[in-house]
């Protein structure tokens, strides 16, 4: 790990530094572009602090195994981009389910299929809301520089455990891979959360019987702690159950669970929105080119703002109500054809009109295009 | 330790009576895995034991030690997270026949390539149950099932040959007719520092048994009584190996094992 002070790094250099600060200390992938620099420097990293990287025979495999190393009780992390992303999503699912804390990065390039693998995109956005199947709380948080990176890392696996469920780092090709200047702190002076632990006796423990927020406290296997764990839908003793009222139960606990405490990880950057009229609602590597599309604006006397989720899911129906109530039009900009912009228009669109711009070809979308996208509307 | 005791140590008694149907053949096999732990007194606290889906996965609902019942296939993933991050660990997997060799084909045959410590035991049982009858990667040709209604054209693996092919360190096959042996073998497994791959042939009264008119779970066990020879007494005598299922230790060997390689390089770079 770094110590305290600052380096020029890459995106995906800071995403390892985030995670080994926040006590990653189990790793396993399976090669990717554009994510795996995180796997290289983990592989390299790990060792010298004691903890394990493996390299599976696939995503299937490497998402599986995050799950059992942290259920052995190491903080567990794996990354991969697009295609890996879909063979994730099974055990995805599965750590949902069983409520087994990790992070998932998914560095997102050119979809579908092999598409685009050296490029930038943001066409997982509702992938990593919807990608596994059945009803499940979904976490992804899409950070946009390289401290942000880092920073967020360390924020996804504090969510993870505390709320004892997967979550999702969004990146993009953009910003894993670009270089900037990244400030470490002291390690003290970053918040770390660990899973909760049993306090009772083994013989007490009811391992999936939550406490009042919800969360079941979690043993690791080898403690002592001999519990059942399973993919079926289960009662509180964790064992499978056919009872129509204890499936709906687990599965309104364990969505409820991150759904109704989002306020206690709603991350978002406004600029400029005070008087704007105009809002540019964008994430990841795009929002830099929409800071820089305010301030063009600005210049030519168009009263425009940014709007920045990086709490990406659950979605920040709140906030982005509130900023629709006082703009004329909100421009959701996103390198898809129009992911985000569904939730941003079921919120926002009662309030104002809100439009899109859309670029899938591989490139960032630059702070003129958004300029001229508004502009030509105005 | 006798029959009641066993039961009473080692298994969640509140959760039986099983769900498998008369006759099957992995309620013995599972019994084997238990009588293999008690006999090696590993303590209960570090035993794990993982499963895919399907029939043989049921098996660790019923045992009292830190379990896990994971996707389709995937045990062995799962299992390598779990023994990699607490080498303390007892680890063993059960799968089916589908499971490891079908959907799971690949994670076990990367299992056994690492030689990582685990001991893996799939009851085969020649057909997918769970489902209802579909043939499975061991089904034998020109079988029936019911995704192979005119007989399969597949043509079946030799699992243990296959784990040992792969790399496996330890290799054997046992019945669950045979159940002394198959014990013998997971004890040795378990003793074995790298993967283990023990093949228990089960039997699937109710599917594959009424689809190919094998007469039932009786006829099923006492196939497996005058059909099997042990690799021993075959390689002393070959004749008595002639039209016969192999049986026994396959297959005995060193080879570092990867968590042990591992650990080297912690020694050598962790600060």
């Amino acid at each position: 790990m770094n110590s305290k002070g600052y380096k020029l790094i890459q995106g995906n250099e800071a995403c390892v530094e985030g995670a080994l600060a926040a006590g990653m200390r189990f790793f396993a992938g399976y090669p990717i572009t554009p994510s795996t620099e995180i796997a290289e420097i983990s592989s390299q990293k790990l060792p010298k602090l004691g903890g394990k990287f493996i390299q599976m025979e696939d995503e299937l495999a490497s998402m599986a195994a995050i799950i059992g190393g942290s259920l052995a009780g190491l903080k567990s992390m794996t990354a991969t981009s697009g295609p890996g992303f879909s063979l994730m999503q099974e055990n995805i699912g599965y750590a949902a389910i069983t409520e087994i804390p990790c992070v998932i990065v998914n560095v997102q390039r050119g979809g579908p299929s092999t598409g685009l693998p050296t490029s930038p995109a943001q066409g997982d956005v509702m992938q990593a809301k919807w990608g596994t199947h059945g009803d499940h709380p979904a976490v992804a948080l899409t950070p946009n520089s390289v401290q942000e990176t880092y920073e967020y890392t360390v924020k996804a696996f504090n969510i993870a455990e505390k709320y004892r469920t997967p979550v999702i780092l969004l990146m993009d090709e953009t910003v894993g891979h670009m270089r900037e200047k990244m400030i470490f702190k002291d390690i003290s002076e970053i918040e770390i959360i660990n899973r909760k632990k049993p306090s009772c006796k083994p013989e007490d423990y009811v391992a999936y019987r939550p406490d009042e927020d919800m969360i079941p406290p979690m043993a690791s296997f080898g403690e002592g702690y001999r519990y059942h764990v399973t993919g079926l839908t289960h009662d509180e003793t964790g064992f499978p159950t056919n009872s129509n009222e204890i499936s709906e139960k687990l599965i309104k606990r364990i969505v409820n669970k991150v759904g109704k405490n989002i306020d206690d990880f709603s991350y978002y950057e406004e600029y400029k929105l005070q008087d704007a009229e105009i809002v540019i609602v964008a994430y990841g590597g795009v929002s830099r080119s929409a800071k820089s599309a305010v301030d063009a604006l600005r210049k030519m006397n168009i009263k425009a703002g940014l709007f920045r989720p990086i709490t990406i899911w659950p979605f920040l129906e709140k906030q982005i109500n509130n900023v629709s109530k006082n703009a004329k039009e909100i421009y959701v900009a996103e390198m898809n054809l129009g992911q985000y912009f569904l939730e941003v228009e079921r919120v926002a669109g009662k309030n104002c009109t809100v439009n899109k711009i859309n670029k899938i070809n591989g490139e960032l979308i630059t702070p003129d295009e958004i300029v001229k996208a508004i502009g030509g509307n105005l | 330790m006798n029959c009641n005791n066993v039961t009473k140590e080692y298994y969640r008694v509140e959760k039986l009576p099983h769900i498998w149907c008369p006759g099957c053949g992995h309620g013995t096999l599972t019994n084997t895995v238990v009588r293999a732990i008690d006999n090696l007194k590993l303590n209960k606290d570090e035993v794990v034991i993982v499963s895919g889906i399907g029939c043989s996965s049921r098996a660790p609902g019923y045992l009292d030690f830190n379990t896990l019942h994971t996707t389709h296939g995937r045990a062995l993933a799962f299992a390598t997270g779990i023994k990699f991050a607490n080498p303390k660990l007892h680890v063993i997997v059960i799968m089916g026949d589908g499971d490891s060799s079908a959907i799971g084909g690949n994670h076990l045959i990367h299992a056994a390539r690492r030689n990582i410590d685990i001991t893996t035991i799939v009851f085969n049982n020649n057909i997918y149950g769970m489902t209802g009858g579909q043939y499975s990667p061991t089904t034998p040709y020109g079988d029936f099932a019911t995704t192979a209604a005119y007989g399969n054209i597949d043509k079946p693996f030799d699992l243990c040959s296959l784990a040992q092919g792969a790399g496996a360190t330890y290799v054997g096959r046992g019945t669950a007719y045979h159940a002394p042996l198959m014990q013998k073998l997971i004890e040795k497994g378990l003793q074995n520092k790298g993967f283990s791959f023990i093949e228990g042939l089960s039997v699937c009264p109710t599917y594959y048994g009424r689809k190919n008119k094998k007469g039932g779970a009786f006829k099923m066990f006492s196939f497996f009584k005058d059909n099997c020879a042990d690799i021993k007494t075959v390689e002393k005598n070959p004749e008595k190996g002639k039209n016969k299922i192999l049986i026994g230790e396959f297959y005995n060997n060193s080879k570092p094992e990867y968590i042990e390689s591992y650990q080297v390089i912690i020694d050598k770079f962790q600060g």
